[in-house]
Parts: C-alpha cells; structure tokens; sequence
C-alpha cells in the first residue's frame, strides 16, 4: 500500500508538477513542429509513452548492471568488479534508445499494422527526442530504482502526451485569430506555451 | 565570398533557433544566467563544429542505412567528452548546466546539420556551417540570457544593474524563458521579413 502511494505521487509529480516540457523544456522540437495538427500530436504523444516506458527502465538495467562502479561484479572474472564505466552512460543510453526504437519499429510492423499505423512516422523521431534521453539521464541523477523509473518513464511520456494535446487544440483555435507578421508560428507559438506553463505553474505548490 | 556566406547565412538569416527551429530545448533551459549561457554556446558550437568535420571526412564511408546511428556515435563522444573538460575545469557552471550538456546529443542542430549539410559538403564548409550555426544558436541564447537576468537578478554577469526591488521572479522560471524567446523571435522575425505559413 505504502509503495502505490509511493509511486502515485511520483507519477503525479512527473505529468503535472515537473512536467518534462513545460518545466524542464525536454522534447521542444518536436513538440513545436507537430503541435499543428491535433491527430499528428497524438501520434507522437501515444510514442512517447510508449518508448519512455520501456526505455527508462531498460537502461536503469544496463546502468545497474553494467555502467555503475563495481556493477561489473556478478561476472566472473574478479579484475572486473572494481572498473567504473558510468562516463559511458549518456552513449549508452542513446545507443540503447535507437536501437530499441528500431526494434519496436519493426516488431509491431510485423503484428500489429493499426498501431503501427497510427504511430508510423513518428517512431523514428523519437530517437532524436531530447524528452527520452532526459528521462534515462533524469532517472541516473536522481537514483531511482527498478520500479521508480518505470513509472517515471512512463508518467512523463503521459505529461508530454498531455501538453502537446492541449497545445495542438489551442493552436487549432489560432487558425482563425488575426496575429502580427513576425510572430505567426512560432513565434506566438512560444508565448502560448509561457502561459500554458504558467498554469502548470499552480501544481508547483503541491508537497508529495 | 561562398565561404563568406556559409559562415554568415546562419547568424542571422537563417537563424538555427528563430528560422529553422532547431534547438529550443537548450536555448529555454539554460539561460537563466548570461554566464550559463556562454558556456552553452561555447560546448555547442565545438561539439557541432567538430561533429560536421568528423562525419564531413567519412561522408563518403557511411551507409545511408544506419548513418543515423554512426552519427549518434561521433555526437555522443564528443559531448562525452566536452562535459568531462566541463566539471573539469568550470566545475561551478557545470553544475548548474545539470543535464543540459549531456543532452546536446539529441540537440537538434547539432543532428540536423550532420545529416543536412556535412552529409553532402567538403570538410572545410561543413566546419564553417558548424561554427556559423554555433555561433548563431549562441547569439539567440545569450540574448534571452540577457533579459533574462537582467529582469530576474537585476544582475548582468553577476554585476547589480537593476536595484532589488525591481526583480521579477517570474523571469527565472520556465513561463519566463517561453515569452521572452517568443518575443525575440518576433524581432528577428520582423527585421528579416519572414513570415510563416
């Protein structure tokens, strides 16, 4: 019981209080240029939290077992235990990220074509997205465990789904708004999120 | 004159955060102080200097197929290797830049011109694209930066410029870095007349 209070509140402090994007800007770049289009938000958004959730505690393995100092004492071979690899983590965690996106890519290719379908061209992009690789290397400085990081991974895929929904359905309204030259897209793009994150500011005084 | 242009294209006209919209993480996240923000610019633009120079010399040797995972490699060693010169030397700013070097791997300038530029150009252009793209990603940083401290420290480079009682704490949160970027763009944006579809 102790422990699903434990994660709840970590899962709502990674989707509303320390929202991966509007709080610490992870995953911008996508987050700008996909915002358009509600259906296409959803895509990427539905991605995140998939490759987020699997990703974040597969590399809490790698790092656990073999990237940690001394992680390297369950083999066989004395020398190894005291060899420190932890400099190689961000290398690691971007080859690991890349090649289970490709993995995934192909695997749901193969059996599930609706869902591949719907995700499609996002899969790809995901690699380069800056909110993945922020949640292993968020999920390194701050120690989670096992179980901590999945729902880490997971939750925060949730708060970017979220925040790139609510951008899309405001940027839909835009269409029809009558805004200055210079900062038509992007520009007027930024301001909302300012003030999408100053709402998401009012979580901030939450204590979990 | 051509060499002229690669290195100036990206400064201003074709601005790698304003125009091509590339990097904005960064640019938001580590600007609360203009020292920060020097720092930044200075890891990027070698890590993509040398990045564009690197992948450059072995365009010719990359398989189109997995060439998004060598590139990965060369940009990760790097950075690997810029945030270690970091806390060695600047370890104070490297602690504030928190997670921020570490990220510049999946920072989309730095992808993006691998892929667009160094993939199909000699060596010396792609270094010069690199250092024109750092410099312009550097420029746009350090002025948010700018206003940024100025507004929420009253300070510039740790200097007091503003008396206290006219800071602004909303500043050197996240809402702040969005609409001060916001209207940067706008300027940049007027002054190059460029309009967006």
């Amino acid at each position: 019981m102790e422990l699903l209070v434990h994660y709840l509140s970590l899962a709502t402090k990674a989707i509303f209080i320390e929202n991966i994007l509007l709080a610490y800007f992870l995953g911008m770049c996508s987050f700008l240029a996909i915002s358009k289009n509600v259906e296409a938000s959803q895509g990427i958004g539905k991605a995140v939290i998939f490759v987020n959730g699997i990703t974040v505690p597969l590399n809490w393995i790698i790092k656990t077992y073999f990237l940690d100092p001394g992680a390297l004492s369950w083999l066989p071979i004395t020398s190894l235990s005291a060899v420190d690899l932890s400099f190689l983590a961000p290398i690691c965690y971007i080859a690991t990220i890349a090649a289970l996106v490709q993995f995934v890519e192909m695997f749901i290719d193969k059996f599930s074509p609706k869902l591949y379908n719907s995700l499609g061209i996002f899969l790809p992009l995901i690699t380069v997205n800056c909110s993945i690789l922020g949640a292993s290397i968020f999920m390194n400085e701050r120690g989670y465990t096992l179980g901590e990081s999945a729902v880490f991974g997971f939750s925060s895929g949730i708060g970017f789904y979220l925040a790139i929904v609510c951008m899309a359905a405001i940027r839909f309204k835009l269409r029809y708004s009558n805004i200055p030259d210079g900062l038509k897209g992007l520009g007027i793009t930024m301001i909302l999120t300012g003030l999408l994150s100053m709402a998401y500011l009012a979580f901030s005084g939450i204590q979990l | 004159m051509k060499n002229k242009k690669t290195f100036i294209d990206p400064l201003i006209d074709n601005n790698p955060i304003t125009r091509q919209v590339l990097g904005i993480c960064s640019a938001l996240a580590v600007t609360v102080k203009v020292e920060q923000a020097l720092v930044m610019t200075l890891a990027l633009t070698f890590v993509v200097a040398m990045s564009n120079t690197i992948i450059s010399l072995l365009r010719k040797y990359i398989p189109s197929s997995i060439r998004i995972i060598i590139q990965l490699t060369v940009i990760s060693t790097l950075v690997i290797l810029i945030d270690k010169i970091l806390q060695a030397y600047m370890y104070e700013i490297s602690k504030t830049l928190t997670v921020f070097v570490t990220l510049i791997i999946t920072n989309c300038i730095v992808m993006g011109r691998a892929d667009a530029y160094a993939m199909q150009n000699n060596v010396k252009d792609s270094f010069l694209d690199g250092l024109g793209n750092g410099l312009g990603y550097g420029m746009i940083l350090i002025a948010v930066a700018f206003f940024r401290e100025l507004f929420g420290f009253g300070t510039i480079l740790n200097f007091q410029i503003l008396p206290e009682f006219l800071k602004n704490g909303l500043m050197t949160m996240p809402p702040g870095a969005f609409i001060i970027l916001g209207l940067i763009i706008w300027v940049q944006r007027s002054l190059t007349s460029y309009v967006e579809e």
